[in-house]
C-alpha cells in the first residue's frame, strides 16, 4: 500500500492542519511517512502546497514525482488545476468549488469547474457549504478531508480519531464542530 | 528506540539537545527559524537547562555560541543561508580560533527560493574555512547529526558546519531518538595562544587548521554519513549529496543499479570516491545547490577523464531545487506521465494580510513622495513590508539584503538622489540598520528613514524583535535629536496627517526617522487568544 498526495490551497486556508490528521493517522497504522510542507513567505495570501506520502513499505523521496500522485487534494478550484502534471492518468482530483479570488485575473469560474469535471476521476464539491452546516466555516478544511476520505487508503475510523488527537487543545465544541463537518464531507462521496 | 515524528529542523534540534547541548542562538530566517523554535519549546529550555534565544543578528549568534563553545559547553548557532554572509567574519576566524566544547553552525540552504533573494549553496563556505561540513540526506540524519558533529568538533577543535536544505528542514518524517547526554561541565579554555588571534598566534593557527585537514578528511573517509555502495551496472557510477540521494533511491525502487557514493560530510571522501572511478568511466553527480562536488572534481581542465555529468554539464537543472523527475531524467528514465498542465492557473503571489500595518505605511509613503514629482526613490528591506512591491502599492525600488535600505539611501543621497527614503522593519533594523543610521548621523546625510515597526518578527512567524519598545531612545541614542524622531501609527483614519509628517520630514534636509508603530495583526491575533469557532485552521 502506498499513497502520494499533493495537497493544495492558499495561505490560511488550513491545509496543514489537513495534512496533520492523515500525517497522525497514517503513523498510528504504523506507517512510514514524509510530509512536506511551505512555510515563509509564500504563506502570506499566496499559492501553497503539501506533499504527503505513505507506505507499508519504506519511503524515500520528501517530494512526490511528476506523474505519479494518486490524489490531488485542493481547498480551492484554480489551486487544484495548478498540479495536474504530478496526477498519474488513474489519480483523482477532490477540491473545493469555493475559489479564493485575491488576484485582479482570477478565471471564469465556470471554466474551472468545467475543466475539473472534464477529469475522468474528480469530485467537486462545496465544502464551505457543508462546514457551515456542520457550524463554523473554519472547519471547510475538514468537510474536504471527509470528501476525500475513499481516497485516502486509511480507515475512517483512523481519521476520525486522528482529528480528536491533532486538535486535542482546542474545546470540545470545535472538536465536534470538526467531527460534524468531516462526517457531511464523507457523505457527499461518489459511492 | 522510541520513534517521533519530526520536521528535519526539528529533528536536529532534539538531536542536539540529546547530544548534551547547552546554548542554542539564532536569527529567525526561513527555512532555519523551526529550530531555534523547537529547542525553545523543548522541556529542556522550559526546565531552565537549555539557554535557546533569539539574537539580534546571524554575526552575534555565532560569537556567543563561539564563547559558550569556549567556556567548554556544546554550543550551536542557526541561520539561514543569507545569514551566513553576516556570520562570515566570526565563522571563518572561529575555524582559526576553533571549538573547545562542541560548536555547530546549522545553516539552511533555500534552493528554488522559496522564501529568499538568492540560492547560494553553504557548502562553499567551508572552503573558505577550511572547516568540515554535515549534509543529512534524511530527518534520522539531521537527529544523528548532532552527536556525531560535536564529537567531531571536540576531537578536533574545529566548528562543524551542519547543511540543510529547505525539503529536508520542512519535510516531517519519523525518527528514532535516543537517552539524552548530559551536559558539559563548565570548563573554561585557558589556552590564549589559540583563541587570541594576533598575526603571531594567527599564522600558527593557520598551520595548525591545514595540517587538521587530513584528519577531516580521513573523518570523512570513515563518517556513518558517507558510503560507497555497490551496483552490478558500472557503465555509470553516482555521486549523490544530501537529500539527492533520497531522489536516487526514489527513482530506482530504493536500490541503485549503479555503484554509488553517498555523500553526507565533506571534506569529499576522496578514496571512496576514486574507488568508485576507477570502476565507472563517467560519473553523474546529485547534489542540491550549487554544483560544488563537480566543480571540484572536475577541476578546470575539462577535457580529463572520467566523463562527468552534473549541473554543471547540463545533465541537471543549473538552478533550482532538484526533484525526483530531474533525477530519473538525468538517469535517462522514462518519464512518468502525468496529466497535460492546465494553462487556467494564474500567478498568485504572497500578499499583506487585510489591514496590516505596513500596507498603511505603504499608501501614506506614496502619497508622500507623490509631492516630490517623480524624482524619489524608495530604498527598502527584507521583510514582509517587501510585499509592498506589489500591486496595488508599487511603495518600494529596491530590496538587496538585510540592513542595506539604510545605507542605499544614504549613498544615494551622497550622489545627489533626492529625496532617498529608507523602509526597513523594527528587527531588520535592530539585526542591521543601526549601523547605517550611525553613518548617517556623523554625516547629517539627506536621508529619510521610515522604520515600520509592528514589534515582532512578523515573516518568519512572530518572533521576538531585539529592539522592541527601544527604537526611539536606539535613534536618539545614536545621536538624531528628539524632533527628528517621529512616531505615527499607520492606520487608515491616520492617513492625511501620516502624510503630513512624512511629507515635512522628506523636505527637511538632513537625516530623520519616522516610526511607523502599529502591532502585526498576526501576532495580535495570537496573543488575543483564539476565538470559538477556529476549529479547523492551523
Amino acid at each position: 500500500m502506498k499513497r502520494d498526495i499533493i495537497l493544495a490551497g492558499v495561505g490560511g486556508q488550513g491545509l496543514l492542519s489537513i495534512a496533520a490528521v492523515i500525517g497522525h493517522a497514517a503513523l498510528s497504522l504504523g506507517l512510514d511517512l514524509r510530509q512536506c510542507e511551505v512555510h515563509g513567505m509564500a504563506q502570506r495570501g499566496g499559492v501553497v502546497q503539501s506533499h504527503i506520502r505513505y507506505a507499508d513499505g519504506p519511503l524515500y523521496s520528501d517530494l512526490v514525482r511528476e506523474g505519479s500522485a494518486d490524489l490531488v487534494l485542493s481547498l480551492e478550484p484554480m489551486e487544484a488545476l495548478r498540479y495536474l502534471s504530478f496526477l498519474r492518468p488513474d489519480g483523482a482530483l477532490v477540491t473545493n468549488s469555493v475559489p479564493v479570488r485575491n488576484i485582479p485575473d482570477y478565471p471564469d469560474l465556470e471554466l474551472l469547474h468545467a475543466e475539473i469535471r472534464r477529469l475522468p476521476r474528480h469530485v467537486l464539491v462545496d465544502a464551505a457549504a457543508l462546514a457551515e452546516q456542520a457550524g463554523s466555516l473554519q472547519s471547510t478544511n475538514l468537510a474536504l478531508l471527509g470528501a476525500a476520505a475513499p481516497f485516502l487508503g486509511l480507515p475512517e475510523a483512523a481519521l476520525e480519531a486522528s482529528l480528536d488527537a491533532v486538535f486535542a487543545g482546542k474545546s470540545d465544541r470545535i472538536r465536534e464542530t470538526n467531527q460534524r463537518a468531516f462526517r457531511l464531507g464523507v457523505a457527499t462521496a461518489p459511492a | 528506540m522510541p520513534t517521533r515524528l519530526f520536521l528535519g529542523d526539528e529533528a536536529l534540534a532534539q538531536g542536539a539537545i540529546d547530544a548534551g547541548l547547552s546554548c542554542a542562538y539564532a536569527y529567525p530566517g526561513t527555512p532555519s527559524t523551526e529550530i531555534t523554535e523547537f529547542v525553545q519549546r523543548s522541556p529542556e529550555a522550559q526546565a531552565g537547562s537549555v539557554r535557546g534565544r533569539w539574537t539580534a543578528n546571524e554575526k552575534t549568534a555565532l560569537e556567543a555560541a563561539l564563547g559558550a563553545s569556549y567556556a567548554g559547553k556544546r554550543a550551536m548557532a542557526s541561520m539561514k543561508h543569507v545569514g551566513l554572509n553576516v556570520a562570515a567574519d566570526p565563522f571563518v576566524n572561529a575555524a582559526l580560533a576553533g571549538a573547545h566544547g562542541g560548536l555547530l553552525v546549522n545553516v539552511a540552504d533555500d534552493p528554488s527560493m522559496h522564501s529568499s533573494q538568492n540560492e547560494q549553496d553553504s557548502r562553499l563556505y567551508t572552503d573558505l574555512a577550511l572547516v568540515p561540513c554535515i549534509e543529512p540526506a534524511t530527518q534520522q540524519e539531521a537527529y544523528d547529526a548532532p552527536e556525531y558533529g560535536f564529537s567531531l568538533s571536540e576531537r578536533m577543535q574545529i566548528p562543524v558546519l551542519v547543511r540543510l536544505v529547505t525539503r529536508l528542514a520542512h519535510s516531517r518524517a519519523p525518527v528514532s531518538v535516543r537517552e539524552r547526554r548530559a551536559e558539559n561541565d563548565l570548563s573554561p579554555s585557558s589556552d590564549r595562544e589559540r583563541f587570541i588571534l594576533l598575526p603571531s598566534n594567527a599564522r600558527r593557527s593557520y598551520i595548525r587548521l591545514l595540517e587538521k585537514q587530513k584528519d577531516f578528511a580521513k573523518a570523512s573517509e570513515a563518517s556513518p554519513f558517507n558510503w560507497l555502495a555497490d551496483g552490478a551496472d558500472r557503465s555509470l557510477g553516482i555521486i549523490a549529496c544530501g537529500i539527492a540521494h533520497n531522489y536516487l533511491l526514489e527513482v530506482s525502487g530504493g536500490r541503485s543499479p549503479h555503484p554509488v557514493v553517498k555523500i553526507g560530510q565533506y571534506p569529499l571522501p576522496l578514496e571512496m570516491i576514486e574507488r568508485l572511478v576507477a570502476q565507472c568511466r563517467e560519473i553523474l553527480v546529485l547534489e542540491e545547490g550549487y554544483p560544488y562536488v563537480e566543480s571540484h572534481l572536475r577541476g578546470l581542465l575539462t577535457r580529463t577523464s572520467p566523463i562527468l555529468r552534473g549541473r554543471l554539464s547540463g545533465a541537471l537543472p543549473r538552478t533550482g531545487e532538484l526533484s525526483p523527475q530531474a533525477v530519473a531524467s538525468a538517469l535517462g528514465l522514462p518519464k512518468s506521465s502525468g496529466f497535460p498542465e492546465s494553462s487556467a492557473p494564474r500567478g498568485r503571489p504572497p500578499a499583506l494580510c487585510p489591514g496590516c500595518p505596513h500596507a498603511d505605511t505603504c499608501r501614506a509613503l506614496v502619497d508622500a513622495l507623490s509631492a516630490f514629482g517623480d524624482r524619489g526613490r524608495v530604498f527598502s528591506d527584507i521583510g514582509c513590508y517587501t510585499l509592498g512591491a506589489f500591486p496595488p502599492y508599487g511603495a518600494i525600488d529596491t530590496c538587496v539584503e538585510m540592513g542595506a535600505s539604510i545605507t542605499m539611501a544614504k549613498g544615494a543621497a551622497d550622489a545627489g538622489l533626492r529625496p532617498a527614503v529608507a523602509l526597513i522593519g523594527d528587527s531588520t533594523f535592530a539585526h542591521s540598520g543601526m549601523t547605517g543610521l550611525l553613518d548617517c548621523v556623523n554625516e547629517e546625510s539627506d536621508v529619510t528613514i521610515v522604520i515600520v515597526d509592528n514589534s515582532t518578527v512578523a515573516m518568519t512567524g512572530g518572533q521576538k524583535s531585539a529592539a522592541e519598545g527601544r527604537l526611539v531612545s536606539i535613534c536618539q541614542g545614536l545621536g538624531l535629536p528628539a524632533e527628528r524622531v517621529r512616531v505615527i501609527e499607520p492606520l487608515p483614519a491616520r492617513h492625511a496627517e501620516n502624510v503630513a509628517v512624512l511629507r515635512d520630514e522628506i523636505a527637511h534636509r538632513g537625516t530623520s526617522v519616522i516610526i511607523a508603530r502599529r502591532e502585526c495583526l498576526q501576532t495580535l491575533k495570537r496573543t488575543a487568544g483564539r476565538t470559538s469557532g477556529k476549529g479547523g485552521v492551523e
